[in-house]
């Protein structure tokens, strides 16, 4: 196995995104999945079908959509730039936010799905045992819906290492700022590297079997419940 | 049927106030409206077939349903009311629901702790030895929800429900998921509870059997409304209720055990001043008990037989009698041993036969009777 520094950078590169955006998620999926398992309005069906979008349209698509927004010209680039920050397109930062839209859907239905499948009965009883709604959310419904976190999490982390239509949209090929493993394979294909490709190609379908192994063994284990939810 | 607009009741400090104007729910033609006082002790059952409302106004009482317009209080202190919505998790309530309704990710024991840490500091209901002794669930409390069966589920969920410390317990057809034998398992536990609960227990059911068995009180609920309301003991004894058309009309007597044979295995208990045998049980003399006397199981001569197997026979007079609606072949005799009513169910035919009266004086076999606590 031929690995060039190069390679190890795209690597470190594409765990450092992957973490970052997993982590992220979590946090941003918890209130949108906790309101669609349990809302009543007539926006859930609208809300749900643009968190699950990224599921159908091409990468390009949303990555061409997010240059427009984004870039110096879009309405949120300029707003960056009259705040002073660094222009999104092309930069690290960039990176996770589109990482963040395109893995969206990932995170948000398995924790969605483990909300849903608990019904009101628990924190119900929660709420006649002096559970406030804060104390019952963490502490019955989160514990309850720790499978879907699981899938959540390896699904979004999963995902994220997958992706290459939205960085080189988004991204482009810039060395450890953008360079993901994917576009590295890429590279290296260009440039007739096929043994250096071979290896970078390897470790990502290693990556992926023991990852969905993995997912599949705790759904055996959670029997009732579909830890992939109506994903895989 | 009362109309609360017009009839305005004085709440009482010390009970369980509640009224509820009439509100039609969702879709449905139901509705509920009530204006009633429920005792700040022993147990009152709601009772009424299904759809009559009583888990309905349960979950009012538990705040779980707060659609309603409704007026809630407790000794006073308002629970519900036009401007006031207390949460559930802010009422002093314990709850046991239908389904035990455990937490799965936590044991039995877990799910007791989470009561405790929860549990009013300041209100000592019950301590926790009592609860797991009371409900013998020292050797469940490692297990997994998933683990155990039906009735040990909701002897964690009523221990659980007992040591959030309640100033009123709310069952609501704790038995009902349950087959037939773990229903006998578990209604000693829930004879105990009510026997030596000192918090007001409010039991939602439609089993006239449980219902007879642990309920001071009762509210009788039908399409939203109540129609009969009082001790259970003298609504039972009446003949213009829907009790004395059910199919195990029965009626509770209540007196001392004046007297115990153990060479034959029974008991006397003293009705006014003639006495019913029983098979014995842990009782001792002195002791105050109820019995159960089913209406089918209670026969009418006109005079003392000789040689029959039966062993009560007392003499009573008759007060009423009504033909069953239902069934005209059948009749309900109400008799008056002395004060106690006992509700005897015969053939019309031999109502007519023995030419039986208002007044008359008669004889009663009571083939069998059942203890209850």
């Amino acid at each position: 196995m031929q690995l060039s520094p190069e390679d190890i950078d795209a690597i470190w590169l594409t765990l450092k995104l992957a973490s970052l955006v997993t982590l992220l998620l979590l946090f941003v999926s918890t209130p949108i999945a906790w309101w669609l398992a349990r809302t009543q309005s007539w926006l859930k069906g609208p809300i749900n079908a643009i968190v699950a979008m990224p599921l159908v349209l091409p990468p390009t698509v949303l990555g061409f959509y997010l240059l427009i927004f984004l870039g110096p010209q879009g309405p949120i680039g300029k707003l960056f730039d009259e705040l002073g920050f660094s222009p999104l397109p092309f930069s690290f930062s960039g990176l996770v936010v589109a990482s963040m839209l395109y893995s969206l859907p990932f995170v948000v239905q398995p924790i969605q799905n483990a909300f849903s499948a608990m019904g009101n009965s628990p924190l119900e009883a929660a709420a006649t045992l002096r559970s406030s709604p804060l104390d019952r959310f963490l502490y019955v419904a989160i514990p309850l819906a720790k499978p879907g976190y699981i899938s959540a999490t390896v699904l979004g982390f999963a995902h994220t290492v997958g992706e290459f239509g939205v960085v080189l949209m988004m991204g482009g090929n810039i060395p450890n700022e953008t360079r993901v493993i994917s576009v590295q394979i890429y590279d290296h294909v260009e440039a007739l590297e096929y043994d250096q490709a071979h290896s970078l190609s390897l470790l990502m379908v290693a990556f992926a079997f023991i990852v969905l192994a993995f997912l599949y063994s705790v759904q055996r284990r959670q029997k009732n419940q579909s830890v992939t939810g109506s994903l895989l | 049927m009362r109309n609360i607009t017009e009839v305005k009741k004085n709440t009482l400090s010390n009970a369980l106030n509640i009224s509820i104007s009439q509100q039609t729910l969702g879709q449905s033609n139901f509705s509920l409206s009530l204006d009633i006082q429920i005792p700040n002790s022993g147990v009152t059952a709601l009772f009424g077939p299904s759809g009559s409302g009583k888990t309905t106004l349960l979950r009012c009482i538990a705040g779980l349903d707060k659609h309603l317009q409704s007026n809630i209080s407790l000794n006073g202190e308002v629970w519900q009311s036009d401007s006031i919505s207390l949460p559930s998790h802010r009422r002093p309530i314990g709850y046991v629901f239908q389904e035990a309704n455990l937490f799965p990710h936590l044991t039995a024991g877990e799910n007791l702790d989470f009561a405790i840490k929860r549990a009013d500091k300041t209100q000592a209901v019950i301590s926790y030895s009592d609860v797991v002794s009371l409900m013998e669930i020292e050797p469940l409390l490692s297990q997994y929800p998933t683990q155990l069966s039906g009735g040990e589920r909701q002897r964690i969920a009523i221990a659980r429900a007992l040591l959030i410390q309640p100033k009123l317990l709310l069952m609501d057809e704790p038995l009902a998921a349950l087959d037939e034998t773990l229903k006998q398992e578990i209604l000693p536990y829930l004879e105990q509870l009510c026997h030596s609960a000192n918090i007001p227990i409010i039991y939602v059911s439609h089993s006239l059997d449980e219902v007879i068995r642990l309920a001071d009180h009762m509210i009788v609920l039908d399409k939203g409304s109540v129609i009969e309301e009082g001790e259970t003991q003298a609504l039972l004894g009446k003949l213009s209720t829907s009790f004395a058309r059910h199919q195990d009309a029965s009626v509770v007597v209540s007196g001392i055990v004046v007297k115990q044979e153990n060479e034959w295995g029974l008991s006397w208990l003293e009705i006014g001043n003639q006495t019913i045998g029983f098979k014995q049980g842990k009782e001792t003399l002195g002791d105050t008990l109820r019995l159960r006397i089913q209406s089918k199981d209670v026969s009418l001569s006109l005079s003392e037989q000789e040689g029959s197997s039966i062993l009560n026979r007392l003499q009573v007079i008759i007060d009423d009698m009504e033909q069953d609606p239902k069934d005209p072949g059948m009749m309900m005799v109400r008799l008056l041993a002395d004060k106690t009513p006992i509700l005897a169910k015969i053939t019309t035919l031999s109502a007519h036969k023995l030419k039986l009266s208002k007044g008359q004086k008669v004889i009663a076999q009571i083939k069998s009777v059942a203890l209850l606590r």
